[in-house]
């Protein structure tokens, strides 16, 4: 078996998304937190300036698929069905991170949450709740 | 139809803002109160190299922008806004190769808030990819002054 965070650094490079939008992840035991550092091209609001409320959105999805590989080893990436972003603050220009919480895995659904934070862990700037098809195992 | 001032801006809020520009995305069509927009095919933006389709997130950026668009169409003038919340259904992966277009239109304008609905989709309108809906916040920058971002510890 793989060591956990391999896994993750190949899973992360494998998608070229995830390397346009420079996102890593760190791992503490099976806990990991997801980081997208700052990069002019993030920017959605260039007046305030504030991060593109899509790249807020497609981090943490990726974040929650990244949690989702780690903890439901497949063969193939889940898919997402359905997903539900929630803005709570502005996105400045600095680090987001992100941490996954997977809620439940069935045979072929899993539903992750997800919170996504920068200068403040207890002032998250936007939640994610998601439902994904998961590959069915041995297929 | 929107006065020819906020039409002549739409290009630029389109396409102007460094990550719509990184993503190349672009104004296809204005027709009444419903926005076009285009976001090319591109290897670097893949979400799965095994089946080599586009991202979900720059399915969802590419709506999200959509939606704002189509809120400033309905308002006929610029003013700040801010997606309050964004939901999505992806009905089937995009098709590897194609372009991604996403329709949107504003179905009501409050004093502060937008609903938003819109469709992304490959070949054809028919068959679409994903379906969002979404509200904005109106006048969202709240007194902020520009660049209040910068100042760490600002006004949230």
């Amino acid at each position: 078996m793989i060591d956990a965070g391999a896994h993750l650094e190949s899973l992360l490079n494998g998608i070229p998304y995830a390397r346009f939008l420079g996102v890593r992840a760190e791992l503490a035991g099976d806990e990991m937190t997801a980081i997208l550092p700052y990069a002019d091209k993030l920017i959605g609001n260039p007046l305030l300036p504030a991060l593109h409320g899509g790249v807020t959105g497609a981090f943490m999805e990726l974040t929650a698929m990244a949690q989702l590989s780690i903890s439901e080893r497949r063969d193939s990436l889940p898919r997402p069905i359905g997903v539900t972003v929630e803005y709570l603050r502005s996105g400045k220009p600095l680090a987001t991170y992100a941490r996954a919480h997977v809620k439940k895995v069935g045979r072929r659904i899993a539903n992750v949450s997800v919170e996504a934070w920068q200068e403040a862990r207890s002032a998250p700037i936007a939640t994610l709740h998601a439902h994904f098809l998961l590959a069915e195992t041995g297929a | 139809m929107p006065q020819a001032s906020l039409l002549d801006l739409l290009p630029q809020l389109v396409s102007g803002p460094p990550h719509p520009q990184a993503l190349g995305f672009a104004l296809e069509s204005v027709e009444e109160d419903v926005v076009t927009l285009r976001c090319p095919y591109r290897e670097d933006l893949i979400g799965d190299p095994e089946s080599r389709v586009l991202a979900g997130g720059v399915v969802t950026t590419l709506l999200d922008h959509t939606c704002g668009m189509a809120v400033w169409v309905k308002l006929d003038q610029y003013m700040p806004i801010a997606t309050l919340d964004l939901r999505i259904d992806y009905m089937r992966a995009a098709e590897p190769g194609l372009d991604l277009l996403a329709r949107a239109r504003c179905y009501k304008l409050t004093r502060s808030i937008a609903f938003v609905r819109a469709w992304a989709y490959d070949r054809t309108r028919k068959d679409p990819v994903a379906a969002a809906q979404s509200a904005f916040m109106l006048q969202s920058d709240g007194g902020r002054k520009p660049g209040a971002n910068r100042n760490a510890g600002g006004a949230l």
